[in-house]
C-alpha cells in the first residue's frame, strides 16, 4: 500500500479517536474522574448500533439517532448509581474510588457483552460498504469518510453546546473551578451529571462509528480507553476541537509508524507519544 | 438581615471559629478585620455555604442557611467575592460576567446588571472579549466584583479584594464598593487594609483566633488603642 493511502486511512480512523477521546476528556475535565470504563461504553455503543441494524433493519448511520439518546440515558443511570457518589469525596478518595468503580464497571460490561453477543468479532455490513471514491492513486472508503464527517459534526455540535448553551457554560465553569461555579449559583452536581451523560453519549456515538467502519468485540474496551487517554494527554483539557485534532494526529502518527516500521509497531507509537508529550508539554498541545 | 450566632467551624481537628456572633443590617457596610489565620475566610465560606459549620446559627432574613446548598444561597441574594478572585481563567471577561447571572434571581436583570458593571468598571467593557487570565491583577479583581454583582445580590461579601493591588487600584475598588452600596446593596468586607476599610465602613468587627474581640462604629474602631496598635502600626 502506498504511503499516502496509509496516511489517509490513519486520518480517517483518527477522527474516531478524537470522538472517543472527547467524552473521556469532558468527564475527566469536569468531574476530575478518569473513567477507565470509557472504552467499554464505546464497545456497548457499538453493539447497540449492531442490534439496531440487525433487529430493526435501519441504516447503520441512522442508528446513531437511537444509540446517542440511549447512551445519554445510560450515562444518567450510571451517574446516579455509581459516579455520583464518587464526586462527593475529596480528591484523593475520588481518584481511588473512581478507579475501583471504573474497573468494576469495565469487567461487568465486558461480561455482559460476552453473554449477549458472544466473544466473536463483529461489524455492521452496509449495502454501500465496499464503495470507494478514487482520487488519483488514493481510494477513499465512503463509509469511513462519512464516519469522519459525522465525528467532526458531533465534535462541532459539542463545541457549540459548551459555548452557547446555558448549562454548557456551567459545565465549563465547573471544570475551571467548581467552588467559584457554586458562588455564581450553578448547581455543580447537576453540571457533573450532565457532563457525565454527554460523555457517555459521545462514547456511544464513537462506538457506533467503530462498528460501522471497523469492527467490535467485547474485549475492545481497554484498547479504546487507552487510545482515548493518549489523545486526551496529547491534546490537553479544555478544547474539544483540540481533542479532535489530537485524534487526527494520533491516527496519522500510527499510520506513519506502521509504514516505517511495520504493522506491529502501530500501537507502540501512541504510547511513545504519550510519554513524550507528558515530558515535554504536560498540559498537552491545546491544553489550557 | 444577616445574623450569625455562636458560630463554630473547623477543618478536621483544627478549630477556625470558636463562637462568632455578628450581624449585618440592610444597606450597611460592615468591615471584618483580623490578622492572618484569624478565621475571616472561614467565616465567609461558612456563610456562603462552601463550608458546613459545626455549631451555631446563620440566619438570613429569618431563614437558617446552614442546610441550604451554596448555589441556593446565591438565589437568596448573598454573593461572595472569594479570596484570590477564583475567576474562570479560560473564559473571557464577558463570559465570566454572564456566568454571574446564572442564578434564576439574576437572569431577568442580566442586561441591566451587565451595563451597571461596565459603568462601574469601564475598563472591563473595553476588555470584554479578552481571556481573564491575560488581565492585570486589578482588572481581574474588577471582574470578580462584577461577577458577584451580576448575581443581583442584596448582600455582597468580599474577601480581601485589595490584596496584592497597587494603592491606586485599591482606592478605585473600594470606591466602587461605596458606589455599589449607594445602590442599596449591603457590603460585608474582609480587609487587611484597616485604615481604608474602617473609613468607608459604617461598622466593624475585629476577629482574632476565631473570636470577635472588638466591634463598633468604623470611626470609633479607628480610634481604638488596641486596633491602632495591632493593625495600624506604631506610626499610625
Ligand atoms: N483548608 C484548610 N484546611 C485546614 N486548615 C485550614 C484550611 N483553611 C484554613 N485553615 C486554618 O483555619 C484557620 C483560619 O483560616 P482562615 O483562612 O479562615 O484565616 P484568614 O483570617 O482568612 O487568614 P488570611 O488573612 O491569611 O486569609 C487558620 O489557622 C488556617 O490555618
Ligand atoms: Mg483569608
Amino acid at each position: 500500500m502506498i504511503l499516502a493511502q496509509q496516511l489517509l486511512l490513519g486520518l480517517l480512523i483518527g477522527g474516531i479517536y478524537g470522538l472517543a477521546a472527547a467524552g473521556l476528556s469532558l468527564v475527566f475535565g469536569v468531574l476530575k474522574v478518569l473513567n477507565v470504563a470509557h472504552g467499554e461504553l464505546i464497545m456497548l455503543g457499538g453493539y447497540g448500533a449492531f442490534w439496531a441494524v440487525a433487529l430493526l433493519g435501519i441504516d447503520p448511520f441512522a442508528s446513531l439517532l437511537l444509540v446517542l439518546p440511549l447512551s445519554l440515558l445510560l450515562g444518567l443511570a450510571l451517574y446516579w448509581a455509581l459516579f455520583g457518589f464518587v464526586v462527593r469525596a475529596d480528591e484523593e478518595t475520588r481518584v481511588k474510588n473512581s478507579l475501583l468503580i471504573g474497573f468494576g464497571l469495565a469487567l461487568a460490561l465486558h461480561a455482559l457483552a460476552v453473554r449477549l453477543w458472544t466473544a466473536d468479532e463483529r461489524s455492521i455490513i452496509t449495502p454501500y460498504g465496499g464503495a470507494v471514491i478514487s482520487v488519483g492513486d488514493l481510494s477513499i472508503p465512503v463509509v469511513r469518510l462519512l464516519s469522519l464527517a459525522l465525528a467532526f459534526a458531533l465534535i462541532g455540535g459539542l463545541h457549540l453546546l459548551l459555548t452557547h448553551w446555558r448549562w454548557g457554560q456551567a459545565i465549563r465553569a465547573t471544570a475551571d473551578d467548581w467552588q467559584a461555579a457554586l458562588l455564581t449559583g450553578i448547581d455543580v452536581r447537576r453540571a457533573y451529571l450532565l457532563a457525565f451523560a454527554i460523555g457517555t453519549g459521545l462514547a456511544g456515538a464513537a462506538g457506533t462509528l467503530v462498528s460501522i467502519g471497523y469492527s467490535i468485540s467485547p474485549s475492545i474496551g481497554l484498547e479504546w480507553t487507552l487510545k482515548a487517554l493518549i489523545v486526551v494527554v496529547l491534546a490537553g483539557l479544555g478544547s474539544m476541537i483540540g481533542t479532535f485534532v489530537g485524534g487526527l494526529f494520533l491516527g496519522l502518527a500510527e499510520a506513519a509508524s506502521a509504514a516505517a516500521f511495520g504493522g506491529p509497531y502501530r500501537e507502540v507509537v501512541g504510547l511513545v507519544i504519550f510519554v513524550v508529550v507528558l515530558v515535554l508539554r504536560p498540559r498537552g498541545l491545546f491544553g489550557r | 438581615m444577616l445574623e450569625i450566632r455562636d458560630l463554630v467551624a473547623a477543618y478536621g481537628d483544627v478549630r477556625a471559629l470558636s463562637g462568632v456572633t455578628l450581624s449585618v443590617g440592610s444597606g450597611e457596610i460592615v468591615a471584618l478585620l483580623g490578622p492572618n489565620g484569624a478565621g475571616k475566610s472561614t467565616l465567609l465560606k461558612s456563610i456562603a455555604g462552601l463550608l458546613r459549620p459545626r455549631a451555631g446559627a446563620i440566619r438570613w432574613e429569618g431563614e437558617d442557611l446552614r442546610s441550604v446548598g451554596a448555589h441556593l444561597i446565591v438565589e437568596r441574594g448573598l454573593a461572595m467575592v472569594p479570596e484570590g478572585r477564583r475567576l474562570f481563567g479560560s473564559m473571557t471577561v464577558e463570559e465570566n460576567l454572564e456566568l454571574g447571572a446564572f442564578a434564576a434571581r439574576a437572569r431577568p436583570r442580566k442586561r441591566a446588571n451587565l451595563d451597571r458593571v461596565y459603568a462601574l468598571f469601564p475598563v472591563l467593557s473595553e476588555r470584554r472579549r479578552q481571556i481573564v487570565r491575560a488581565l492585570s491583577g486589578g482588572q481581574q479583581q474588577m471582574v470578580a466584583v462584577g461577577r458577584a454583582l451580576m448575581t443581583n445580590p442584596k448582600l455582597l461579601m468580599l474577601d480581601e479584594p485589595s490584596l496584592g493591588l497597587a494603592p491606586r487600584l485599591v482606592r478605585s475598588i473600594l470606591e466602587a464598593l461605596v458606589e455599589i452600596n449607594r445602590g442599596g446593596v449591603a457590603v460585608f468586607l474582609v480587609e487587611q487594609n484597616v485604615q481604608a476599610a474602617l473609613t468607608l465602613a459604617h461598622r466593624g468587627y475585629v476577629l482574632e483566633a476565631g473570636r470577635i474581640v472588638g466591634e463598633g462604629r468604623g470611626a470609633d474602631l479607628l480610634r481604638d488603642p488596641h486596633v491602632r496598635r495591632a493593625y495600624l502600626g506604631p506610626l499610625a
